[in-house]
C-alpha cells in the first residue's frame, strides 16, 4: 500500500515539474522575442534590413571629432573604421565615454540613424568590448 | 624576500593538499583509521600556509612594494589604505587567493569544530575539499601567480580601478566568495555522502548550517553589489540582469532550495536524493560563474580582463567535479530510500513546490545568461540578452513562489487540510488583496506592477505574521501568553520568519521603485530651480575639492518639499589623474519613504548636465535583504543544530 502511494507520488511530482517546465520553455520563447538584442558593427547595420522597430546593439569606436553636445542631446558617429553610422542620444553620457574609444549602445535604428536608449559603460579603460575587437578584427583593423 | 616566501606557501599548500585528498580517502576505503586522521591536521596546515601566503601578499600592498608586479599594476603609494587593503582582492589573481583562502578556511573549520563527526565522513569530505584546492591552487600557481616579481620595479604603482575604490566594494567580494565556496562544503557532504551511501538526519543537520552560511553571506555580498552599482554607476539601476550578476545570483537561487530541502531530509527523513542533487548543483553553479566572470567568454561591464587560457582552465576543473559529481550521484543516488509517505497538501509538499520554483527559475536565468554564448557558437550570431527577457520569464515564477509560500509555511507536515490550516490566513489575503486594490484605485498610471507587487509583498508579511500568531495560539491563549510562547519559540522558527518577511520587504521595495520612480534630465545654471514629483531641487553651487588620490567637481543641490528643504544633496565627479579616469558619485539622500537621487554630468557652457531620481521606498530592497540575512543568522544559532549534530551522529559511521 505504501509502496503504491509513493509511487503515485513519484508520478504527480513528475506531472508537476513537467509542466514547470514546460511552461519555463514556453516564456523563455516568449521572452526572448523582447529580450534578445542582437549585436551589429556599422558594416552590418549598412548591410542587412532592420526592421524600424528592432531594439539592437550597436558597437565600434567613436569616430574623433564627431562627437557633438548640445545639452543634453548627444550625437556623434560610430565607426569600424570602414562604415560609419550617426548615432543620437538623449542621456548622460558613461563616465568612460570619449572620442577615439570603443562603446557599445543599445536602441533603435530610425532613417539611417541609430536612436540610442543606453550607452554601454565600461568599467576600466583598457577595456574593449569583445564584441567591438571582433568586429574590428573582423575588418583588419583591431589585433590583440 | 616576503613574496617568494608567500609563492613557496602557496606551493606548500599545495603539496599537503594533494596530501589531504589522496590519504584519507585511502584510510576511508580501507578503513585504517591512522589514515583518516591524517585528514584533520593536513586541512589545518593547508589552511596557515595559504594564509601565510596571503598575509605576505597583504604586507606587499600595504607596503606599496611595487617590485611585486600585481601591486605596480593595482596599487599606487597615496591611495588610502582601506583601498591598500581591498587593493588585494581588486584584482584576477589576488582574488584568487582568497578564494583559496576561504576554501581552506572552510576546511580548517570542519576539522576544528567536526570533531562529533564520524571519523570515516570527516576523512571523506575533507579529502573531497582538498581535491577542490588542489585543483585552484594549480590554477593559482600556473595561470595567475600573485607574487610574480618585476625585473624593474616602477617608482610608482597603476592604481586599482577607481570605480572599485569603493567601501561597498571594498567588502563585496569576500562576502560574495564566502558564499560561493560555502558551497563548496555542502557539495563536499554531499560527495562524502555518495561515497559511503547514506544520508540521514544527521547528515542534513551538519550540511544545514554551511548552507546557511553560504547563503546569508551570498545575500549580504548581493546585496553590496547591488548597493554599490546603484549608487557608484551613476544610473540609478540597482540590478541589471548582467551575466556577472547572474553569476551570482544562481548559486544563491540554488542555495535558497538546499536550505528548504535539507529541512525535510532533516525533519522527515526523504528528499535525501535530491537534496544530495542540490548540494552538488549548488556548487557547480559557483564553478559556472568563476568561469563566467574569469573567462571573459560573455561580455560583461564586470569581467575580469579576457584570457582564453584561464578559461580553458575553469572549464577543466568545472568539467571534472561537475562530471565527476553527477556520475557519481548517478550511479549511487538510488540508495538512499526512504519508505516515507506525505500527502499533496503538507508542509513537505510546500517545500517540494518551493525546490521546483527555485531549480525552475535557476534554469531560466541559467538560460537567459549563457545564450549569447550559445547563439555566436552554434549561429554566429553575437546577440546579448537583456533585462525584459528576465523580467518576462523569472517574474512569474518568483510570482507563484510569493503566492504559495504563506500557504505553504503554515502547513503541518505529514498531512494537512487545506481549508483547516490555511483559514487563518484568510485574513492576511483578504488584506493584502485589499491592499493590491487601494494602490491600483490611486495610482494614475495604467501599470500593474505596484499593486501586484504590493498585494503580493502585504501577503507574504502578513501571512509569515499570521504564522507566528497560529503557532503562539495566541488567539485563543491571549496575547499575553502567546507572547510569552512567542519569546520561546526556537530560534529556526523566528529565522524563518525574519527570511520570509525579508523577502516580503525587498518585493515591496522592488514593486515601488519599478513603478513610482521618476526621472529628470536637464542641463541645470546655477541658481536654477526644478521640480521632479513635487520636489523642487535647486542648484546652489559647485565647488571642486582635492581627495586623497583625485580631484572633484562637488555639486551642491538643495532639496525642497513643501517650501521646506528636505536635503542637501553633494553628487561628485570624480577624476583619478593616475588611471586618468573619471567617476560618478551619486548624491542621494535616504528616507524610509523616499531616495532622493542625483548624479552629475558634464559642464555645458555655464550649466552642468543634471540627471535627478526621486524613488519612493528604494532603501527598503537592501533593508529586506539585511533581514533575510539576519533570519539565516538567528535560524544558524539555534541550538538544535548544535545539540542534535553531538548526539545523533555517533550511528551514522
Amino acid at each position: 500500500m505504501a509502496i503504491g502511494l509513493k509511487k503515485r507520488r513519484r508520478v504527480q511530482l513528475i506531472i508537476i515539474a513537467c509542466i514547470f517546465l514546460l511552461s519555463a520553455s514556453i516564456l523563455i520563447g516568449f521572452a526572448f522575442k523582447d529580450g534578445i538584442e542582437f549585436f551589429r558593427s556599422p558594416t552590418q547595420v549598412l548591410s542587412e534590413k532592420i526592421n524600424e522597430s528592432e531594439v539592437f546593439r550597436i558597437g565600434g569606436l567613436v569616430k574623433e571629432g564627431t562627437l557633438i553636445r548640445n545639452g543634453d542631446n548627444v550625437s556623434f558617429i560610430v565607426t569600424d573604421l570602414v562604415n560609419d553610422v550617426p548615432v543620437i542620444f538623449n542621456g548622460i553620457l558613461p563616465d568612460l565615454f570619449s572620442e577615439g574609444t570603443g562603446m557599445i549602445a543599445t536602441g533603435t535604428l530610425n532613417e539611417g540613424k541609430f536612436q540610442a536608449v543606453e550607452i554601454l559603460a565600461k568599467h576600466d579603460e583598457n577595456y574593449m568590448p569583445k564584441e567591438v575587437a571582433d568586429a574590428l578584427k573582423e575588418q583588419g583593423i583591431f589585433q590583440d | 624576500m616576503l613574496a617568494e616566501i608567500g609563492h613557496f606557501a602557496v606551493i606548500v599548500a599545495f603539496m599537503v593538499a594533494i596530501i589531504q585528498s589522496v590519504v584519507p580517502m585511502i584510510g576511508a576505503a580501507k578503513g585504517y583509521s591512522g589514515w583518516m586522521d591524517a585528514a584533520a591536521p593536513a586541512a589545518i596546515v593547508q589552511f596557515l600556509a595559504i594564509l601565510l601566503a596571503f598575509t605576505m601578499l597583504m604586507i606587499a600592498f600595504v607596503t606599496s612594494d611595487f617590485s611585486v608586479k600585481l601591486v605596480a599594476s593595482n596599487s599606487h603609494s597615496l591611495k588610502p589604505m582601506l583601498y591598500k587593503v581591498s587593493g588585494v582582492w581588486g584584482n584576477h589573481e589576488g582574488s584568487m587567493l582568497l578564494w583559496i583562502l576561504i576554501l581552506a578556511f572552510y576546511g580548517a573549520l570542519v576539522s576544528l569544530f567536526g570533531r562529533r563527526l564520524p571519523l570515516v565522513l570527516k576523512a571523506r569530505v575533507l579529502s573531497v575539499q582538498a581535491m577542490i584546492g588542489v585543483a585552484f591552487l594549480a590554477f593559482l600557481l600556473f595561470t595567475s601567480n600573485p607574487f610574480e616579481r618585476l625585473p624593474f620595479p616602477p617608482i610608482d604603482g597603476n592604481d586599482l580601478n577607481p570605480l572599485l575604490q569603493d567601501p561597498g566594494l571594498a567588502f563585496h567580494p569576500p562576502f560574495l566568495y564566502l558564499g560561493y565556496v560555502g558551497l563548496s562544503m555542502t557539495f563536499s557532504f554531499a560527495v562524502a555522502a555518495l561515497i559511503q551511501g547514506s544520508v540521514d538526519a544527521a547528515w542534513a543537520r551538519w550540511v544545514r548550517p554551511w548552507a546557511l552560511l553560504a547563503w546569508i553571506t551570498l545575500t549580504i555580498g548581493i546585496a553590496l553589489g547591488s548597493w554599490w552599482a546603484y549608487y557608484e554607476l551613476g544610473w540609478g539601476g540597482w540590478w541589471f540582469w548582467d551575466p556577472v550578476e547572474n553569476a551570482s545570483f544562481m548559486p544563491w537561487l540554488i542555495a535558497v532550495a538546499l536550505l528548504h530541502s535539507a529541512i525535510v531530509v532533516e525533519k522527515r527523513e526523504t528528499l535525501k536524493s535530491w537534496t544530495v542533487l542540490l548540494a552538488i548543483l549548488g556548487f557547480s553553479f559557483s564553478l559556472i560563474g568563476t568561469f563566467i566572470v574569469r573567462s571573459g567568454v560573455i561580455t560583461s561591464v564586470h569581467a575580469f580582463a579576457n584570457d582564453p587560457e584561464r578559461g580553458v582552465f575553469i572549464l577543466v576543473i568545472l568539467i571534472i567535479a561537475i562530471g565527476g559529481a553527477l556520475t557519481l550521484y548517478a550511479m549511487r543516488a538510488n540508495s538512499f530510500r526512504s519508505n516515507v509517505v506525505f500527502s499533496p497538501v503538507s508542509r513537505e509538499s510546500g517545500l517540494i513546490l518551493n525546490n521546483l520554483l527555485l531549480v525552475v527559475s535557476t534554469i531560466v536565468v541559467f538560460v537567459g545568461t549563457i545564450w549569447p554564448l550559445l547563439a555566436e557558437l552554434v549561429m554566429g550570431r553575437k546577440l546579448s540578452v537583456g533585462a525584459p527577457f528576465f523580467e518576462l520569464a523569472f517574474t512569474p515564477f518568483m510570482i507563484i513562489l510569493a503566492l504559495a509560500l504563506p500557504v505553504g509555511a503554515i502547513l503541518p507536515w505529514k498531512r494537512a487540510q487545506l481549508s483547516r490550516s490555511g483559514k487563518p490566513l484568510f485574513g492576511a489575503l483578504i488584506l493584502s488583496i485589499s491592499l493590491g486594490l487601494l494602490v491600483w484605485s490611486l495610482q494614475t498610471g495604467g501599470r500593474m506592477m505596484a499593486p501586484i507587487g504590493l498585494g503580493l509583498a502585504g501577503w507574504v508579511i502578513l501571512g509569515t505574521l499570521t504564522d507566528l500568531i497560529v503557532r503562539t495560539r495566541m488567539l485563543q491563549l491571549g496575547f499575553g501568553a502567546g507572547l510569552i510562547r512567542l519569546c520561546k519559540l526556537p530560534r529556526a522558527d523566528w529565522g524563518k520568519a525574519f527570511a520570509h518577511i525579508g523577502l516580503g520587504l525587498t518585493i515591496f521595495g522592488i514593486a515601488a521603485i519599478t513603478a513610482w520612480e521618476s526621472e529628470d534630465i536637464r542641463i541645470a545654471k546655477l541658481g536654477e530651480r526644478f521640480e521632479v514629483s513635487g520636489y523642487i531641487f535647486q542648484f546652489d553651487d559647485i565647488k571642486k575639492i582635492n581627495g586623497k588620490n583625485y580631484t572633484a567637481d562637488v555639486g551642491n543641490i538643495s532639496a525642497f518639499f513643501d517650501g521646506k528643504l528636505v536635503a542637501t544633496l553633494k553628487p561628485e565627479k570624480r577624476f583619478y589623474p593616475v588611471q586618468r579616469m573619471p567617476t560618478t558619485e551619486a548624491g542621494i539622500n535616504s528616507t524610509l519613504a523616499r531616495d532622493l537621487y542625483i548624479a552629475l554630468g558634464d559642464a555645458h557652457g555655464d550649466g552642468w548636465t543634471i540627471r535627478t531620481y526621486v524613488k519612493p521606498f528604494a532603501v527598503w530592497i537592501w533593508i529586506g535583504c539585511m533581514v533575510m540575512a539576519m533570519g539565516g543568522v538567528l535560524s544558524m544559532t539555534d541550538r538544535r543544530l548544535r545539540i542534535a549534530s553531538t548526539s545523533r551522529l555517533k550511528n551514522l559511521s
